[in-house]
């Protein structure tokens, strides 16, 4: 049972490509656009109140939008269902935040979770600074792209341990999937992942042996 | 004159024929400032609104404004939609289920709209949006229905005007900055509009 996610737009053409891109990296995880309305732009009351409805497997649905009439017609929806507490519209830049927000569905996080990690989908500015860790190389074809990334914050989900990771003298957080984008990490490229927490040895372990059979 | 259910649905079938006679200068002045909309979006809502109250007409003054804004909500695509849709729903809970429409309730319900439409769309005054209009509006008072609807119009059309050389805040028009300077605000101009023809149904 995962976090459904609804992407609101005026355009039924971008509604669809975001939920395409969100998908590739959420294979598990209902994402139902809503965009346009009678076949021109506009946002659809009667359709978000349906792809709600369609995106709800129990677990709560996210909704992102692109511009702010959209997110009056997504909160109106929201307010209108039997139980308000059931979805949240989530205030995120539309791409990133879909991407970050199926991630964390994905991963099986809660529709709070999903929420912060769509909410934080901008937070692209990686801090400066090495930080002791364990170094890794990445031995597979592209570097930390998006499936890895994605698969690196899969496999932490559930563990009690703030993890960093550094390349090139900067520094993101493991649990945000474009935050180790914005390192931008080659085929090659040298970490360094250090870990703090009960659970940190786990998570170094989840994440050498992500990296020793190249994140497939 | 009862105000009743009968009276409120001529009053918005008349405001619907306002909208459609202003669709043009509405899309002019949404395409000088936002995305050209506004006139169509709103003439095809209170389309839909007008065939439904063709077609039958609730028990009270209430239901009715419960109906235009169901159908605006369902059938308005932009900003328009949510905006008036949340006004008249917040106005059709203040009536209640009064079977005629009082001066007391008209006034609660103006003050019921505003705030709707501020919490729907954060806007403030000076956002040069429809609530620079129906912010004078709702301070409109008087002793009949009539009059508090005439001052509301006259103070919406003061209030749409004073959008002029406002720079935008909120909305599509936001977007321009400083080059939204110098134009009528459609959403101020069409919630003047609709307070002008509601004035000029309750004269009549």
């Amino acid at each position: 049972m995962r976090v459904g996610l609804v992407v609101v737009s005026h355009s039924a053409k971008l509604a669809e490509g975001v939920a395409e891109l969100a998908a590739q990296m959420a294979p598990d995880v209902v994402i139902v656009p809503a965009g346009g309305l009678d076949g021109t732009l506009g946002t659809d009351y009667d359709a978000v109140t349906t792809a709600i409805s369609s995106a709800q497997r129990g677990a709560g649905v996210a909704l992102l939008y692109d511009l702010g009439s959209a997110k009056m017609t997504a909160d109106l929806a929201v307010e209108t269902l039997g139980d308000p507490s059931t979805a949240a519209v989530v205030d995120a830049p539309l791409v990133e935040g879909a991407v970050a927000a199926a991630v964390a569905a994905q991963a099986g996080g809660s529709l709070d979770y999903v929420i912060s990690a769509a909410a934080s989908a901008l937070a692209l500015e990686v801090d400066d600074g090495e930080l002791n860790g364990t170094e890794f190389v990445l031995t597979n074809e592209l570097g930390l792209h998006a499936r890895p990334a994605s698969a690196v914050v899969r496999a932490l989900t559930g563990l009690d341990a703030d993890v960093a990771v550094t390349y090139a003298g900067k520094t993101a957080d493991a649990r945000s999937v474009l935050n180790l984008l914005a390192l931008g990490v080659p085929a090659g490229g040298r970490i360094q992942v250090a870990a703090t927490g009960p659970d940190a040895p786990e998570a170094l372990n989840r994440i050498a042996n992500l990296i020793a059979r190249d994140f497939s | 004159m009862p105000c009743d259910a009968k009276s409120v649905a001529a009053a918005v079938l008349s405001a619907a024929d306002t909208i459609t006679a202003h669709r043009d200068e509405l899309v002019r002045l949404d395409q000088a400032v936002g995305d050209g909309d506004h006139g169509e979006n709103l003439n095809r809502g209170f389309g839909f609104v007008r065939a439904a109250l063709e077609k039958s007409i609730p028990d009270t003054p209430g239901a009715v404004l419960k109906l235009v804004a169901t159908t605006l909500i369902a059938k308005v695509g932009g900003a328009a939609g949510p905006l008036y849709g949340t006004a008249f729903l917040r106005a059709a809970t203040a009536l209640g289920d009064a079977s005629e429409l009082t001066a007391d309730l008209l006034v609660a319900a103006l003050r019921a709209a505003l705030s709707g439409v501020v919490a729907r769309g954060k806007a403030e005054p000076g956002d040069k949006t429809m609530v620079d209009a129906l912010t004078p509006a709702a301070d409109a008072t008087g002793t009949t229905i009539a009059d508090i609807l005439t001052a509301a119009a006259a103070a919406a059309q003061a209030g749409a005007d004073s959008t002029v050389p406002l720079v935008a805040r909120k909305g599509r028009a936001s977007y321009l900055g400083e080059r939204s300077a110098g134009h009528l605000d459609p959403g101020a101009r069409s919630t003047a509009l609709l307070l002008n023809a509601f004035a000029k149904a309750a004269n009549t």
